[in-house]
């Protein structure tokens, strides 16, 4: 308590990932998760446990038909487990009421899927800031990085090498495949949401395109430090990642073979 | 900013993303609604007109008939009568205690299309419309020679007749193939300010002109042979023998019933007499089945642009499960869902009746004329009544209940489909 306390506190963002984030709790986990599509139907999808330390980069691999979506279903709150839970940012979102994992999703996890990622009617900065419609804590944490909504698209779309002086104006269906995945990388990040779940990003891109989008999308996350869950059937992009799970070995013995 | 302002924003980005699609539900919703408003503008003007047309006149006496038919063809110049009434019994009913005045009308005639009424000068001073107003000259004086015209203001401009100008009367109501009085020609002594009703188009001559046209006259058609000429004429005893109808004003509206019952049983020749207001009543109720009949039609058309609009939608929604799905993505409730084809209904309906209601001006600046002289009725571009703004708020309604269907199946999907639809 002295007269340079000021200095010596943390800085307020600081002090509030401190407090919702405790270190020891993974970013994602799941529990003895069981999902099927409906009541006395069997089970699809049996984990007993997958986590994801906060910041960590984890490559999800698995053929196509191997329970992916459903996964991703679970993660982002629009489906909800048989049994066992499903907890992001240390809170249990399979317990959630259905408007409530809405919320969360718009909140705390940013999406980017195989294709057809953007509203075909919005326009590039439109697509990127659709989440700040949705997610106040997006908007608040978009408008303290760059002074506005408009302005933190913009830095985003810049950084993830888009040139907004000749794309802004066209409609987002004429870009090219490689572009509208980066809008929607810009779109997911906006806002800074701790998670990123991104299915087949990257399987309509050509091989030279797919690299500089994963180096683009990487270099984001980890300034942003984004927890990131990367779904993909191409195995060999593994090796970028931090962590390579497939999803058969998360599949319990007992759950389907 | 509310996340509704965002769903109303993406519905309007949507639909103009559409917009051809979106247009032409629009202009259907758009026809409907004016369809609507159309038949009851029509129905309403209608009737303030038919009850504009007069005013003042207590009884309208003519031969036993229909109550209607007497109105139609001795106001409106529709029709025509099926018998006339004889001078005498005209000037024994004029001179009844309880009537104050008469004013004889006399039909048959007309002049390019224009019905010609023979009547005297007391119609210039009795006849009145559009809540006791009296007819006005614009220009000349009522007639005062046997030969002399004075023409509605219709007639007048239509014809491009001015003062002094000679007009020559046709025997009979009709375009062409009838027999014209040619020897006798008329002369225009007075043109009548427009009153917005079938005076407009009338051609007035003297009780007296009428007379003399049918001197050398039986049965119709001229008797071969006999010629006499209008100065001739002039000499001749003009009284008249019948005329077709008259109208009666009342010192005091206590005698009116028992005045018209005098006149129905009257022995000498089979009379009626009417109110002019029963006689519209009467009219209306007539008029009522065809109202209903086209309120039926309307009601159709309005009901089948909607279903358009819903299968519209219904029909894009297939397509537009990405979108569904990337909007889930990014935090949209299936509500949002639900909500965003709700407001693209709600938009395609405020619009449509937004744009009917501009047509209806439109088609009524462009009929107004045409409605005028084929006719005679004056279309008043007035604003939309109470009743009109209900009829706009039902078909906005109805928009929303058949978007109901759509958006519901749109919200069913995104619920099933989440973050990957089945495409």
């Amino acid at each position: 308590m002295g007269t340079n306390a000021t200095a010596r506190a943390p800085s307020g963002e600081a002090a509030a990932r401190l407090v919702d984030s405790p270190s020891a709790a993974p970013e994602v986990a799941v529990e003895d998760l069981r999902f099927a599509w409906r009541r006395g139907a069997p089970d699809v999808l049996v984990i007993d446990r997958f986590t994801v330390r906060r910041g960590e980069r984890v490559f999800l691999a698995g053929p196509s038909g191997s329970g992916k979506s459903t996964l991703l279903g679970l993660l982002g709150g629009v489906l909800v487990p048989r049994a066992g839970a499903v907890r992001i940012h240390g809170v249990e979102l399979s317990a959630l009421p259905g408007a409530r994992r809405d919320r969360f999703r718009a909140d705390h996890i940013g999406f980017v899927f195989q294709m057809f990622n953007l509203v075909p009617y919005l326009s590039m900065g439109d697509n990127v800031t659709l989440p700040c419609a949705f997610s106040a804590r997006r908007r608040d944490r978009a408008t303290a990085r760059s002074g506005s909504v408009r302005d933190d698209a913009a830095r985003l779309l810049d950084h993830l090498e888009l040139d907004r002086a000749t794309l802004a104006a066209r409609p987002v269906t004429e870009l090219s495949i490689g572009q509208q995945q980066r809008v929607a990388v810009a779109r997911a990040l906006i806002g800074s949401p701790e998670v990123l779940i991104a299915d087949e990003p990257t399987s309509a891109l050509d091989a030279g395109t797919r690299e500089r989008f994963l180096d683009l999308l990487f270099t984001e996350c980890t300034a942003t430090g984004t927890t990131v869950i990367f779904v993909s059937h191409e195995a060999a992009l593994g090796t970028a990642f931090d962590r390579v799970v497939a999803l058969a070995e998360l599949q319990s013995p007992s759950g389907p073979r | 900013m509310s996340v509704l302002v965002t769903v109303a924003r993406l519905a309007l980005r949507s639909l103009w993303n559409r917009r051809l699609t979106a247009g032409l539900t629009v202009l259907a919703i758009a026809l409907s609604a004016a369809m609507l408003l159309g038949v009851e503008k029509v129905r309403r003007d209608a009737r303030q007109a038919f009850a504009d047309t007069i005013s003042g006149t207590d009884l309208i006496v003519g031969a036993r008939g229909g109550a209607v038919q007497l109105l139609l063809y001795s106001v409106f110049r529709i029709g025509n009568a099926t018998n006339n009434i004889s001078w005498e019994t005209y000037r024994e009913l004029a001179a009844h205690r309880s009537v104050a005045w008469t004013v004889p009308l006399s039909l048959g005639d007309s002049h390019r299309g224009y019905r010609v009424l023979g009547t005297n000068t007391e119609y210039f001073a009795r006849y009145k419309y559009a809540g006791d107003r009296p007819l006005t000259l614009a220009a000349g004086k009522p007639f005062d020679d046997v030969f002399d015209a004075v023409l509605g203001a219709e007639v007048a401009r239509r014809l491009g007749y001015a003062l002094g100008d000679p007009i020559v009367v046709t025997h009979g109501a009709g375009e062409a193939g009838l027999r014209n009085h040619d020897d006798k020609p008329f002369r225009v002594s007075g043109i009548l300010a427009p009153t917005g009703t079938p005076v407009d188009r009338t051609v007035h001559v003297s009780l007296e002109g009428i007379e003399a046209m049918h001197i050398d006259w039986k049965g119709g058609a001229p008797i071969p042979g006999r010629r006499t000429d209008a100065e001739a004429a002039r000499k001749m005893d003009l009284e008249p023998r019948t005329i077709t109808a008259f109208l009666v004003g009342l010192d005091s509206k206590l005698a009116l019933f028992r005045l018209q019952r005098t006149i129905s049983t009257y022995r000498a020749e089979p009379l009626q007499a009417i109110i002019p207001g029963v006689a519209l009543q009467e009219l209306w109720d007539l008029m009522g089945v065809a109202e209903n009949a086209l309120r039926v039609i309307s009601v159709m058309v309005a009901v089948t642009g909607l279903l358009g609009m819903a299968a519209v939608i219904l029909a894009s929604l297939e397509s537009r499960r990405r979108e569904m799905a990337v909007l889930r993505s990014v935090g949209a409730r299936p509500a949002h869902v639900f909500g965003l084809l709700m407001s693209e209904s709600a938009t395609l309906g405020l619009a449509g009746v937004a744009t009917g209601l501009g047509l209806l001006h439109a088609l009524v600046l462009a009929a107004r004329p045409v409605v005028s002289r084929l006719f005679g009725l004056h279309l008043p571009l007035a604003p939309p009544t109470t009743l009109d703004l209900a009829l706009l708020g039902a078909v906005v309604l109805a928009a929303l209940a058949a978007g109901a269907l759509p958006a519901w199946r749109a919200y069913r999907m995104s619920l099933a489909d989440g973050l990957s639809p089945r495409v």
